[in-house]
C-alpha cells in the first residue's frame, strides 16, 4: 500500500498518489481548453484581428471562464488537498473508493458543462445571472462538479484526522497542510453557497420554480464567485510557503504569524464577496461599507502578513547561508535556475502588485464606479488568479513530476524560461486590460466599434496602443502556458522515470544554519520590498480617488 | 517549517522588530481605508445611490412611456429624444439591445434617474466619464446625476445580455 520515498524519505500511499495523479491530469486537461479558449478571444477583443463571429465569442468566453478559473484550479487543488493530507503527514488515504467518487463527478460535471456550452445551450458566461438562462445540464454539470469537489474536501478532513488518531506526524501540522486547511475550510462554505444557488437555479431551469429574482441570485452566486476564488488565494499560500521551503529551505521568521494570518483569511473572507455588488441597486451603503471594509480588509492584512513572511523566509534562510552584503544579496543569490523558485517568486511580485493594489480600488465602495464591469476587472484577476494562483501551480509541479510522477522533467532549459515567459506575457496582459478599463472599454463585449448599433462611440485614441500591448500579452502567456503544458505532458507520459536522488534536477534545500546572534531587522530586504510596495499602493489609490473627485456628481 | 511540524516552542517565539512594523502600518492603512469610505459619504460628490424601489417590467414601462410623452421634443435613428426639466425625475429603460429614451440634460443640474430594465441584466456605463452601474430586472435603481461637462455621452451596456449585447448603446446630451 506505501511506498517510501527515496528522494524525501516519505511514506506516499499507493492509492493517494494514484488519485492525486489523475486529478492533476484533470487539470492540466483544463487548462489546455482554458489556453486555446483564451486564444480565440485575445485574437477577437483585439479589434484588429477579430476573428470569432459574436455568438462564438460569448460561447468560447464562457468555455474559457468555466475551464481556466474553475475546473483546472479545483482539480489541482483537490490534488494538493490529497498530497498534503497524506504525503505531507506520512499518512494514509482513509477512503480511496470516496476518492474516486469524488473524481468521477467531477469528471462528469466537467464533461456536462463542456458538452452544453459547445453545443451552444449554455451562452451565459461564468456568472450566469439570472434571468439570463442555459440548458438544465449545464447546471446539473455545475452541481455534480461542486458536489465532486465537496466529497475532496471531507476526503481531505477525514485524511487528517486519521493522521492525527495514528500520529504520523508531531504536536502541529505542518504550515503547508494548515493552509490548505484554511483553504478546504473556506472550500465547504463556499460550495454549500455554491448549492444554495445552483439547485434552485436548476429547478428554475426544469420549470418547477416560476421565477428568479435578479438581485437575489447575484448576491448568493458571489458567496459562491468570489470566496471560491479565496480557496485559489489560501492554496496558493501555502504553495509560496511550501516553495520556499523546499528551494532555499526557508521556513517563516515567525510561524505564529503566518498561521494567525491563515485564519483571518477564514474568518474575513466570505463575507467580502460583498465587493462585487458594490453598484447594484439592492445592497444598502453601510452594508456594502460594512462588508467590503471592515471584512475584507481583514483579508487584505492576512495578504500583506504573507507578503512579507514569505520572502522573509527566504531572505532569512539566505542570510544564514552567508548571503548577507547589503540589502539583496540574498535575492541575488537565489536559485533562479530552478523554475519552481522563479514561479513562486514571480507569483508573489504579480499578485501584490497588480492583482492586490488593484483589487482594494475595485473594493472600495466609491472607486467601484470607475471599473466595475470595465475591462478592469478582468485585468485585476488576471493579477491574481493567473499571475498569482496559476503560475504557483505551475511552480508545484515541478517538484510534484518528480517526486509523485516520479518522471524527470523534460525539455528542463525550457521548464526554467517557462516562468518568466508566462509571468512576463500575464503582468503585460493584465496591466493593459486594467488600463483599458479605465478608458471604459467594457469586458465581456464582442465588438468595441458598436457594429450594429444606433450609435457608435470611438474610445480614447490611446486605447489603439494598449490594445497592441494587450495582443502581445495574451500571445505570450498563451505560449508560456502552453511551454507548461508540454512540458507536463512530455514529461509525465514519455519522460524518462526517477530512480534515485541522482535524477532529481531540483535542488530540496537542507535547512540552512542557525541563526548567529545579530541585531538589527532579521529581514531589511523584505522590509524594503513591502515599504516600496506600500508607497506603489497609496500612490494608485490616491490617483482613482482624484479621478474620481473629478467626475459627474452622483447620489 | 512548510513540510516538517514547527520546531518545538514556536508559539512563544517572539514576533521580529520588522515584521512587527509592518504589519502595524497594515492595519493603519486598512483601518484609514474603512473610515475615508464613509469620510466620502459624507464629504464626497460620487457615491452609489441610496435608494432603490420593487417594481416590475410592466410598470417601470409604462412609467417611461408617460414620462417619454411629456417632454419628447424628437427622434433620432427611431427613438424618442426626451428634455425633462432639472429636478425632475427621469426614467431610462433598458433592454435587449438598445436604451430608451435618448436625454438632453442641462450642465450644472441634478436630475433624478430612474433605471430600470425590461429583461436580463444589463450595465450602465456612461462613456467618456466612465461611470460605470448595474441595472436589474424588477428593481428601480435611483440615482441622482448632476452632469459637471457638456457635450455627447454615451451609455454603453457593460453586462452581457445575449448576442446582440455589443449593439446596446444609448446616448445623453449635455447642454450649457
Amino acid at each position: 500500500m506505501f511506498r517510501t520515498c527515496d528522494i524525501t524519505g516519505l511514506k506516499v500511499d499507493l492509492r493517494a498518489e494514484r488519485l492525486i495523479q489523475l486529478n492533476a491530469v484533470m487539470a492540466v486537461v483544463s487548462l489546455l481548453i482554458g489556453v486555446i479558449a483564451a486564444l480565440l478571444l485575445v485574437l477577437t477583443r483585439w479589434q484588429v484581428v477579430h476573428l470569432l463571429p459574436a455568438e462564438w465569442y460569448y460561447r468560447v468566453l464562457t468555455l474559457h471562464g468555466l475551464n481556466a478559473l474553475i475546473f483546472w484550479i479545483v482539480f489541482f487543488e483537490i490534488a494538493g488537498l490529497y498530497f498534503g493530507s497524506t504525503v505531507v503527514l506520512n499518512s494514509r488515504m482513509s477512503s480511496p473508493k470516496f476518492g474516486w467518487l469524488a473524481l468521477t463527478l467531477m469528471v462528469l460535471g466537467f464533461l456536462l458543462v463542456n458538452y452544453t456550452i459547445l453545443t451552444g445551450n449554455a451562452d451565459v458566461l461564468m456568472t450566469s445571472y439570472a434571468p439570463l438562462q442555459a440548458h438544465s445540464l449545464y447546471y446539473l454539470g455545475v452541481i455534480l462538479f461542486a458536489v465532486g469537489a465537496l466529497v475532496g474536501v471531507f476526503l481531505f478532513f477525514a485524511n487528517l484526522l486519521i493522521a492525527r488518531k495514528e500520529r504520523t506526524y508531531g504536536d502541529s501540522l505542518p504550515l503547508f497542510t494548515f493552509g490548505l486547511v484554511a483553504a478546504a475550510i473556506i472550500a465547504t462554505l463556499t460550495l454549500a453557497t455554491g448549492a444554495v444557488i445552483y439547485i434552485p437555479t436548476l429547478l428554475w431551469s426544469l420549470g418547477i420554480i416560476k421565477t428568479m429574482d435578479a438581485g437575489v441570485y447575484k448576491l448568493v452566486w458571489w458567496g459562491l464567485g468570489h470566496s471560491s476564488q479565496q480557496i485559489n488565494v489560501t492554496a496558493m499560500i501555502a504553495i509560496w510557503y511550501l516553495g520556499a521551503f523546499l528551494t532555499v529551505g526557508g521556513t517563516s521568521i515567525n510561524e505564529k504569524v503566518s498561521r494567525l494570518a491563515f485564519v483571518f483569511y477564514v474568518i474575513g473572507i466570505n463575507v467580502a464577496s460583498a465587493h462585487h455588488l458594490l453598484v447594484d441597486p439592492g445592497p444598502s451603503p453601510a452594508w456594502k461599507v460594512f462588508n467590503t471594509s471592515y471584512v475584507m480588509y481583514i483579508a487584505v492584512l492576512a495578504s500583506m502578513i504573507h507578503a512579507f513572511a514569505v520572502p522573509s523566509a527566504v531572505e532569512s534562510a539566505q542570510r544564514r547561508r552567508g548571503f548577507t552584503k547589503g540589502l539583496f544579496d540574498w535575492l541575488k543569490n537565489a536559485p533562479w535556475g530552478n523554475p519552481a523558485f522563479s514561479a513562486v517568486f514571480l507569483s508573489i511580485i504579480i499578485f501584490g502588485f497588480i492583482g492586490g493594489v488593484t483589487g482594494v480600488v475595485n473594493g472600495m465602495e466609491q472607486t467601484n464606479i470607475i471599473v466595475h464591469n470595465t475591462l478592469s476587472i478582468p485585468g485585476h484577476f488576471k493579477g491574481t488568479v493567473v499571475g498569482g494562483t496559476t503560475l504557483a501551480f505551475m511552480g508545484a509541479t515541478y517538484y510534484l513530476i518528480p517526486l509523485i510522477f516520479r518522471k524527470k522533467i523534460a525539455f528542463f532549459g525550457l521548464a526554467k524560461l517557462q516562468p518568466w515567459v508566462f509571468g512576463g506575457g500575464i503582468s503585460l496582459l493584465a496591466v493593459s486590460m486594467y488600463i483599458l478599463g479605465a478608458f471604459g472599454v467594457p469586458r465581456r463585449h464582442y465588438d468595441i466599434t458598436f457594429s450594429g448599433g444606433p450609435f457608435t462611440y470611438t474610445f480614447n485614441p490611446a486605447t489603439d496602443f494598449f490594445w497592441v500591448l494587450f495582443a502581445i500579452g495574451g500571445i505570450v502567456t498563451v505560449i508560456g502556458a502552453l511551454m507548461w503544458i508540454l512540458i507536463v505532458v512530455f514529461s509525465v507520459f514519455f519522460g524518462q522515470s526517477v530512480r534515485g536522488p541522482q535524477d532529481m534536477q531540483l535542488q530540496i534545500a537542507s535547512p540552512p544554519p542557525p541563526a548567529k546572534e545579530h541585531h538589527g531587522f532579521e529581514a531589511p530586504g523584505t522590509l524594503t520590498l513591502t515599504l516600496l510596495f506600500m508607497g506603489v499602493f497609496l500612490i494608485f489609490l490616491l490617483l482613482n480617488w482624484g479621478w474620481l473627485a473629478a467626475m459627474w456628481e452622483v447620489r | 517549517m512548510a513540510l516538517l511540524p514547527p520546531e518545538e516552542g514556536w508559539y512563544f517565539k517572539r514576533v521580529a522588530k520588522d515584521e512587527k512594523m509592518w504589519i502595524a502600518i497594515a492595519l493603519v492603512v486598512c483601518l484609514a481605508l474603512f473610515f475615508w469610505m464613509i469620510v466620502w459619504h459624507v464629504y464626497g460628490k460620487q457615491n452609489p445611490s441610496f435608494t432603490t424601489y420593487r417594481t416590475t417590467p410592466q410598470e417601470f414601462n409604462a412609467l417611461t412611456q408617460a414620462f417619454i410623452q411629456k417632454y419628447k421634443i424628437g427622434e433620432e435613428k427611431g427613438i424618442p429624444v426626451v428634455e425633462p426639466p432639472p429636478n425632475s425625475d427621469v426614467f431610462l429603460l433598458g433592454k435587449m439591445w438598445a436604451w430608451e429614451p435618448i436625454l438632453v440634460l442641462k450642465k450644472g443640474q441634478e436630475y433624478r434617474f430612474h433605471i430600470s430594465s425590461l429583461d436580463l441584466l444589463h450595465g450602465f456605463s456612461l462613456q467618456p466619464v466612465n461611470m460605470n452601474f448595474m441595472v436589474f430586472p424588477g428593481y428601480d435603481y435611483v440615482l441622482t446625476f448632476r452632469p459637471t461637462s457638456t457635450g455627447e455621452f454615451y451609455i454603453v451596456c457593460n453586462e452581457f445580455c445575449g448576442i446582440g449585447h455589443h449593439m446596446m448603446i444609448g446616448k445623453i446630451i449635455v447642454k450649457e
